[in-house]
């Protein structure tokens, strides 16, 4: 069925692997492997993974539930600079995050364009060393790894499908919640799950706008640099090791389910004899 | 594809490999702790043009950054380090290739932004919660340096976020994001008008700065000489630090 | 449940201007060559398209009207639709598409489960229930959207070629099921035979207009266009066959190629008889003699009419007419061959 690629491709391939994978190779050779349950079973340690699950998790819902009506917009409604609207919204994959950390104070900030409201409306005095900022910080990188893909999954959606349920019947709550979103669900996930990678590995935008707070802002990442900055590159490699495990566990957990996107349902095969 | 965009790549690709080849014959790579940057893009100026046969090659980051490079094998000639701490490891690792010396002094300096609006006005004020204090990660020399100091003044005050580098700090003062900020004396001339020191009094704890040559290359013992003559003294004075 | 539509809208560009009423419980079929805009017309009816000038009214409900602002969503207009792309939705079963509208209509769970499975009995599919729609061939998917349609029980049926993907023994129970449905139906098709057996009235559209409407046999006898008369003229009559030997109504019996059992419907080409004056000796298998009724210039050709005992059309030229002495009143004899005949159960 399948033919053997190229000796070209398969070459590339084994390159891109060894590019992508040495690194990983030359952390685990260099782990002490001895002290790592020590190091891990430190109370900062186990403060950092709980700081890191809680800013990451919030953060991609955070992407999800203003990422979803967002691509929807960019997918679906025509409209006079919407090139330019999706180059913004992609914007933060390509700045550096320690620009959009500053570009986050500029927005939010003691004297940023919203700052002032934020005060007097919500009495939020500052964001730094706090949970909430982390999560704005880490949701600012991280939602448009959602919105590219949930776009196109919007995109690649039959919009006739959601006319043909309309037709028989469907109001839009409906259309949306038995027709579009399950066809949608798998885009839904692995954007959902890109985005939630991404959070977790933020480091630059959190640590400039977030600033670093044992329990509240100081993510693993943070933890990490803060170990290698001191001299402490053991440290630095055990809780790194811990990030890939952690990762590791949950992208190939959901691998089957959603990341290769597989259809759900059968090709044809076992046709039925016609009556 | 037209002769035009040809060109116009050609052009292109040699623009980018101009800035990988070697300009001068003798290089020297000078490895400095980040809060010395100013004062060391001024000394390797003068250095170059005393000695125009000679590139300097300037590597800043985090003094602990720096000793692992090159405790892993880094090319460096020179390292200029924030604290003896972090020099007495490289020497230890027997990188070093002669004793390290002290060459500069720094104290702590209290900022806070353009206006003071926390109302600052000593170490004592930082002990209230409501105010957004931004210090330096105990790790780091500036950490170790603002924490023993406030505790030589019995001051418990609570950072909001402890940075992982000084000028981290002076950014969030200069940003109006932090009330105030402990930083060296320094980076204050860095603030610029965006910041104001706040007068801490006559102090006893400092940070003394160790520099050595750590290749055997002749350059590298001359560089070092340099910094630590008349000419070196006069420019790390001008940017504010101290003689140990 | 009656339809009345004047309907002016433009998609993609391409404008139509319609305008037709049928009554309650009637089929009406629109014919018309492909680009002619009968989907358009469909999708004006259910809301899908939305008119620019004109007015709908469903069953004395105003679904669209401009002129007012007024403007009843797809899913509020007493209809349903079925597209010849069946737009099955992939992630339901068979089953639950078919439910899918009586859910949608507020039917609990389990009754429109059961809704589902009668539907789907009715089309035959009732062994495919727990499939999933990639799992259908061409034909048994165009059975499940059309019982997803049926299912709503709809007053207005909209059906946009919804038998091209059946065969012939399926089609005939399809046709049927659709003829005994109370609701008032507009199907586009291009099967001639389909469209004269199922509609009350006909609808010839091209270029987005209606050329020509009104009972299947009347439009068939007076074509408007050549598209028409190309497609809609062919002869049907109706018969009892025994294997290749067809008994017909009119009492004639002809032979066919195909052997079939039971009622029929026989078709022909008006081109494929050949007029002459004395009994022919060819080998053709299918000769009668009959009276000629009118004779009418049609264009370059002639359309004569004949008499009992077989009343059809045929196309001569306008020399044969002379040659033959064709005029209203005389007599020539038919031959046509067993290879000209389509026979359909009917």
């Amino acid at each position: 069925m399948s033919r053997r690629p190229p000796v070209g491709v398969l070459a590339m391939a084994g390159v891109a692997i060894g590019v992508l994978g040495l690194p990983l190779v030359g952390l685990l050779q260099r782990t002490p492997w001895s002290s790592l349950g020590a190091t891990l079973g430190e109370a900062a340690t186990l403060e950092a993974l709980r700081v890191s699950a809680v800013v990451s998790l919030a953060a991609a819902a955070v992407s999800v539930m203003l990422g979803l009506p967002l691509a929807w917009v960019l997918a679906r409604l025509p409209f006079r600079g919407r090139a330019l609207v999706r180059a913004v919204v992609l914007l933060p994959m390509v700045l550096p995050p320690v620009v959009g950390g500053i570009a986050l104070f500029f927005a939010l900030g003691r004297r940023g364009l919203i700052g002032r409201a934020l005060q007097n409306g919500f009495g939020v005095d500052t964001l730094i060393g706090t949970t909430a900022g982390a999560v704005i910080a880490a949701a600012f990188v991280a939602m448009p790894f959602f919105v590219i893909t949930a776009e196109a999954g919007l995109r690649q959606l039959d919009p006739r499908l959601e006319s043909a349920a309309a037709t028989l019947g469907a109001g839009r709550w409906t259309v949306l919640r038995r027709i579009t979103l399950p066809l949608l669900a798998p885009s839904l996930a692995a954007g959902a799950t890109l985005s939630w990678a991404r959070a977790l590995g933020e480091f630059g935008a959190t640590i400039t706008f977030a600033g670093n707070h044992p329990g509240r802002t100081r993510t693993l990442p943070l933890a990490i640099a803060q170990a290698n900055e001191a001299g402490q590159p053991e440290a630095a490699i055990a809780m790194s090791v811990l990030l890939i495990a952690v990762s590791l566990v949950v992208l190939v957990g959901l691998r089957h389910r959603w990341l290769a996107p597989r259809r759900r349902w059968p090709e044809p095969s076992q046709e039925i004899p016609s009556p | 594809m037209p002769p035009r965009t040809l060109g116009a790549l050609a052009g292109a690709l040699a623009w980018l490999a101009a800035g990988c080849g070697g300009a001068g014959e003798t290089t020297v790579a000078v490895y400095a702790a980040a809060s010395l940057s100013e004062a060391f893009e001024d000394l390797a100026a003068r250095y170059e043009a005393a000695n125009p046969d000679v590139e300097v090659r300037l590597n800043f980051a985090g003094s602990a950054r720096l000793a692992a490079q090159i405790g892993a094998g880094a090319r460096a000639d020179v390292f200029a380090s924030a604290n003896g701490a972090t020099m007495g490891r490289v020497a230890a690792e027997g990188r070093t290739a002669a004793p390290p010396a002290l060459f500069a002094r720094n104290r702590l300096a209290l900022v806070v932004p353009a206006g003071n609006p926390g109302a600052v006005t000593g170490l004592r004020d930082l002990s209230d919660d409501s105010l957004v204090l931004a210090v330096c990660a105990p790790e780091v020399p500036c950490g170790a340096l603002a924490r023993a100091v406030l505790a030589d003044a019995g001051v418990d005050a609570d950072a909001d976020t402890a940075e992982t580098s000084v000028r981290a700090v002076l950014t969030k003062v200069m940003l109006g994001e932090a009330d105030a900020g402990l930083v060296y004396a320094t980076d204050v001339a860095a603030g610029g008008d965006k910041v104001a020191a706040v007068p801490l009094g006559p102090q006893t704890r400092f940070n003394d700065y160790p520099v050595a040559a750590v290749s055997d290359r002749a350059v590298a013992a001359h560089f070092m000489d340099f910094v630590l003559g008349p000419d070196g003294r006069r420019i790390l004075s001008d940017h504010g630090f101290g003689t140990p | 449940m009656s339809i009345h539509a004047e309907i002016q809208a433009t998609v993609g560009g391409f404008a139509i201007r319609a305008a037709f009423d049928a009554p309650a419980g009637t089929c009406t079929a629109v014919v018309g060559p492909n680009g002619a805009g009968k989907t358009t017309l469909i999708h004006a009816l259910a809301g899908l398209v939305a008119l620019e000038r004109g007015k709908i009214v469903l069953a004395g409900q105003v679904v669209d009207d401009p002129a007012r602002r007024r403007r009843v969503p797809p899913e509020r207009r007493p209809i349903a639709l079925h597209s010849q792309h069946n737009l099955l939705f992939p992630h339901l079963s068979v089953a639950d598409n078919v439910a899918f509208g009586p859910r949608c209509s507020g039917l609990a769970a389990r009754a429109a489960r059961r809704r589902a499975e009668e539907w789907l009995e009715k089309v035959g599919l009732a062994e495919a229930a727990g499939l999933r729609p990639a799992q259908l061939s061409g034909g048994q998917a165009q059975r499940a959207g059309l019982a997803r349609a049926a299912a709503c029980q709809p007053e207005v049926l909209l059906l946009d070629e919804s038998l091209a993907a059946l065969d012939a023994e399926t089609r005939t129970d399809v046709r049927h099921l659709l003829a005994d449905l109370s609701a008032t139906r507009v199907l586009i098709t291009h099967d001639p035979v389909e469209a004269r057996l199922l509609a009350d009235q006909l609808l010839v559209m091209e270029t987005g207009e209606i050329v020509q409407a009104g009972a299947p046999e009347e439009v068939a006898a007076n074509p408007r266009t050549p598209w028409t008369a190309g497609l809609l003229g062919v002869n049907l009559l109706s018969g009892r066959a025994a294997g290749t030997e067809v008994a017909l109504d009119c009492g004639l019996a002809l032979t066919t190629a195909t052997p079939m059992t039971g009622p029929v419907l026989v078709a022909f080409s008006p081109a494929a008889v050949t007029l002459s004056t004395a009994e022919p000796h060819t080998s053709a298998r299918n000769t009668w003699e009959a009276e000629v009724g009118r004779v009418q210039p049609e264009g370059d050709r002639v359309k004569v009419f004949l008499g009992p005992p077989a009343p059809c059309r045929v196309w001569v030229t306008p020399q044969a007419v002379g040659e033959l002495g064709l005029e209203a009143g005389s007599r020539c004899w038919a031959s046509l061959k067993a290879t000209e005949l389509t026979v359909r159960q009917a």
